[in-house]
């Protein structure tokens, strides 16, 4: 063999390196600083909390080991059944719209616009998800009250007359999926913009000069190579779906009530832990979510390859 | 090649299988999962180490600020840290939330609370083994003398008492009355209604000959209280025995479902909230509700001009002798007992809810019998209504029914969550019962009460 193969490359150099006497340490050293900060706060905020949660699950206030007791509680409380019926419906409006839809303007973007206005565009997108949480809510509690609304007059076309009507139960999905999706698909579709911008231009030229139009190529040639982007933000945003508790927990609020304080499983262990004081109930519901979240991430990571380090 | 990997796989999947089966008998045969937390187990008070000049922390809502900065200008002595916050009102567990983080951090407990009612029940228990219960009993230990809670209104205090001792001081109480618009009444030649079925044939008059004008509106997170309480409907009943009576097909429940359902079908009562952004108090006639009313919906929310607005007595049913109201609110004040200056945080909270320097002018109708006196007497309080409120507000203030219990859990959540959409959806009052019931059945047993239906 001739060619020289890059690992090899690098070994050699190390090797050399090593043998000159400069310390291998200090590239190491500078790497560990630049991920010691996310690291530190990973364990303080993530990994620790997660391991606490985990033991609360598994005993009682008492600290006495209860085993798998104290989910079995949770299950069987009358909110457990509808929290996660109303999280379920709310993520799949709000799985499809997101990753279809983002996916569908990062595309038209790309392929149909000029630059310069595609990033008008972008900006314009991401403004909303600049707001907090919090003050989106309150725009959109302004937005689909027809008292005060900009848009009352499509509000009561639509049968609304008033905000309680607005509010009704089997609204929330969409309400709760329109908030997201005004705060967070800016976001994403500044990400898929990026994964677009990684297909070669050849690739995309070879497409056309087969005589290839531009759906064409979107769905034969763009989505396919930015499959991996779609199940990354499908995993991130389904994780961040089933912690929804920001949203319906101000609508709550803001509607005196007229919302279920319980209506997602978060606010169903904010409740565990607040006000009935059982923090072992609660961390066992947010075990839940976790292992729900792990599941789907697992399917989704090992089906479709998304860490396999392509070998060409 | 390719058996013996697949039956290795296979044994190895099996055994998987057993050990997962044996760790899930083992996993379910253990402790119990219940919370100890909330036992009735009642231990002598003990303060902890006092300091007469220690500074103490007063939690209060908007409308009572004023009343607490009043303390702290008359009283410049006493080292006070002044907090604003929602006051537990609309269900609201703010308070709760903060002092089971406390219990559990082991400090930052305020050392004087306005709370509602709903909070002495939680408040004068332990939130968990070994923690103590948050309220300081007020009548152990002589922090306040029996001849002060003697002079509460009847009643009033029973939401303070659990286990033989008193928790709280009631500052004010919101018995129902009848509140109506005198020059529309005046004006229209009707005669104020004295019993509910003359309220119901009026609201018929109302919404044939006035259509679009109200007599009343029952879309609030309270109105459960304005109607069923007042109509002795056995929602929330705590039994000699401790357990709770929800039995919301009892007569003095349906015949309230029925009168309002009447009425909302003949838009003469609004499904809407008094309260609801953007609502049109001139249309306002009459409204069933409490005595805050007229200050807080009618001047302050509506601005109806002074000189409109009357109350009147409770009204009965054709038949009964017993006269019975209800109660939408009313606050309490809780002395912490974490607190490092017992004495200064009783003081004020004495101050509060008994003195005539502050009662006179109270926002709302004072718990303190004496103190109620003198709010009558004074007329900034009764120059903005139509005829002197001081009869029907004397008269309710003693007929508030006591078999609507303060229990553990808030009656407000039931009743917004699953009978407001309901009647926004259409639905009957009649035909929500059942649904009213269940919600208020489920929430009571996970708060740890005994249900019975009868």
């Amino acid at each position: 063999m001739t060619i020289v193969e890059p690992e090899r490359v690098t070994a050699l150099t190390t090797k050399l390196a090593r043998r000159r006497g400069i310390p291998r340490r200090r590239a190491g050293l500078a790497g560990y600083l630049f991920v010691s900060g996310y690291t530190i706060l990973l364990l303080v905020f993530g990994i620790i909390p997660t391991g606490y949660a985990v033991y609360l699950a598994f005993t009682n206030d008492q600290g006495q080991f209860t085993g798998l007791n104290q989910f079995i509680k949770v299950a069987q409380d009358y909110r457990f059944g509808p929290a996660f019926v109303n999280i379920f419906i709310y993520l799949v409006m709000w799985l499809v719209l997101v990753i279809v839809l983002t996916t569908l303007v990062a595309v038209i973007l790309r392929a149909r616009m000029k630059p310069g206005l595609a990033a008008v565009f972008r900006f314009l997108y991401y403004i909303p998800g600049a707001l907090a949480g919090v003050a989106s809510v309150l725009v959109w509690l302004f937005m689909l009250d027809p008292a005060v609304s900009p848009a009352s007059g499509l509000l009561r076309a639509l049968g609304f007359d008033n905000f309680s009507q607005v509010l009704a139960p089997e609204n929330l999905p969409v309400i709760l999926v329109l908030i997201a999706f005004w705060t967070g698909a800016g976001g994403w579709i500044v990400v898929m913009y990026g994964a677009l911008n990684n297909i070669p231009e050849e690739v995309l030229e070879a497409a056309r000069m087969d005589g290839a139009g531009p759906w064409q190529s979107a769905w034969h040639i763009q989505i396919p190579m930015i499959r991996k982007w779609i199940v990354y933000q499908s995993i991130l945003a389904f994780a961040a779906g089933t912690q929804l508790f920001v949203e319906p927990q101000l609508l709550q609020t803001a509607s005196l009530g007229r919302v279920s304080p319980t209506w997602a499983p978060n606010q169903l262990a904010y409740v565990f832990a607040f006000q009935h004081g059982d923090f072992n109930g609660a961390a066992a519901l947010s075990i839940f979510l976790l292992a729900l979240g792990l599941i789907v991430a697992t399917i989704l990571v090992t089906r479709s390859g998304l860490f396999k380090v392509d070998d060409e | 090649m390719k058996s013996p990997l697949l039956t290795s796989r296979r044994k190895a999947t099996g055994a998987l299988a057993l050990v997962t089966v044996g760790l899930l008998a083992a996993l379910t045969g253990c402790a119990s999962a219940a919370s100890t937390g909330g036992s009735t187990s009642a231990t002598a008070f003990k303060p902890v180490t006092q300091s007469a000049s220690s500074e103490i922390t007063v939690w209060a809502d908007s409308t009572r600020l004023p009343a607490v900065q009043a303390y702290q200008k008359s009283h410049p002595n006493v080292k006070m840290n002044i907090v604003t916050y929602d006051g537990s009102a609309d269900g609201s567990t703010y308070l709760q939330t903060k002092v089971q983080l406390f219990d559990r951090t082991g400090k930052g407990w305020p050392d004087l609370v306005f709370a509602s009612p709903t909070d002495v029940t939680w408040a004068s228990q332990p939130t968990s083994k070994g923690a103590v219960p948050f309220a300081a009993p007020l009548d152990s230990g002589k922090l306040v003398p029996q001849a002060t809670l003697d002079n509460f209104a009847k009643g009033s205090l029973s939401a303070c008492q659990f286990n033989g001792n008193t928790y709280c001081l009631r500052n004010d109480i919101a018995q129902v009355v009848l509140w109506y618009n005198k020059t529309l009444m005046d004006q229209w030649g009707y005669t104020v209604p004295t019993t509910w079925e003359q309220y119901e044939a009026l609201g018929q008059k109302v919404a044939t000959e006035h259509p679009g004008y109200l007599v009343g509106a029952v879309g609030d997170t309270n109105s459960q209280e304005s109607y069923f309480w007042s109509s002795q409907c056995p929602a929330q009943q705590l039994q000699k025995d401790g357990s709770l009576q929800v039995n919301l097909q009892a007569k003095d429940c349906t015949r309230m479902a029925s009168l309002l359902d009447t009425l909302i079908s003949a838009k003469s009562v609004s499904t809407q909230g008094f309260f609801t952004q953007g609502f049109d108090g001139s249309k306002v006639l009459m409204a069933n509700g409490p005595s805050w009313y007229g200050q807080y919906l009618f001047n302050s929310a509506f601005k109806t001009p002074a000189g409109q607005i009357a109350a009147a007595n409770p009204l009965t049913w054709a038949g009964e002798s017993t006269a019975a109201t209800g109660n939408v609110g009313g606050g309490v004040w809780m002395v912490s007992s974490h607190s490092k200056n017992l004495k200064a945080a009783t003081a004020v909270a004495t101050w509060l809810t008994t003195s005539d320097a502050n009662l006179t002018n109270a926002p709302t109708y004072p718990a303190y019998s004496p103190g109620a006196k003198s709010w009558l007497a004074n007329p900034a309080n009764k120059d903005y209504f139509a005829t002197d409120i001081s009869g029907p507000f004397q008269k309710a203030a003693d007929e508030v029914w006591t078999g609507w219990s303060n229990t553990k859990f808030s009656d407000a959540t039931a009743w917004s969550s699953v009978v407001l959409p309901g009647l926004t959806a259409g639905k009957s009052l009649t035909d929500l019962l059942p649904a009213w019931q269940t919600a208020i059945v489920n929430e009571a047993k996970s708060v740890g009460y005994t249900v019975t239906t009868k």
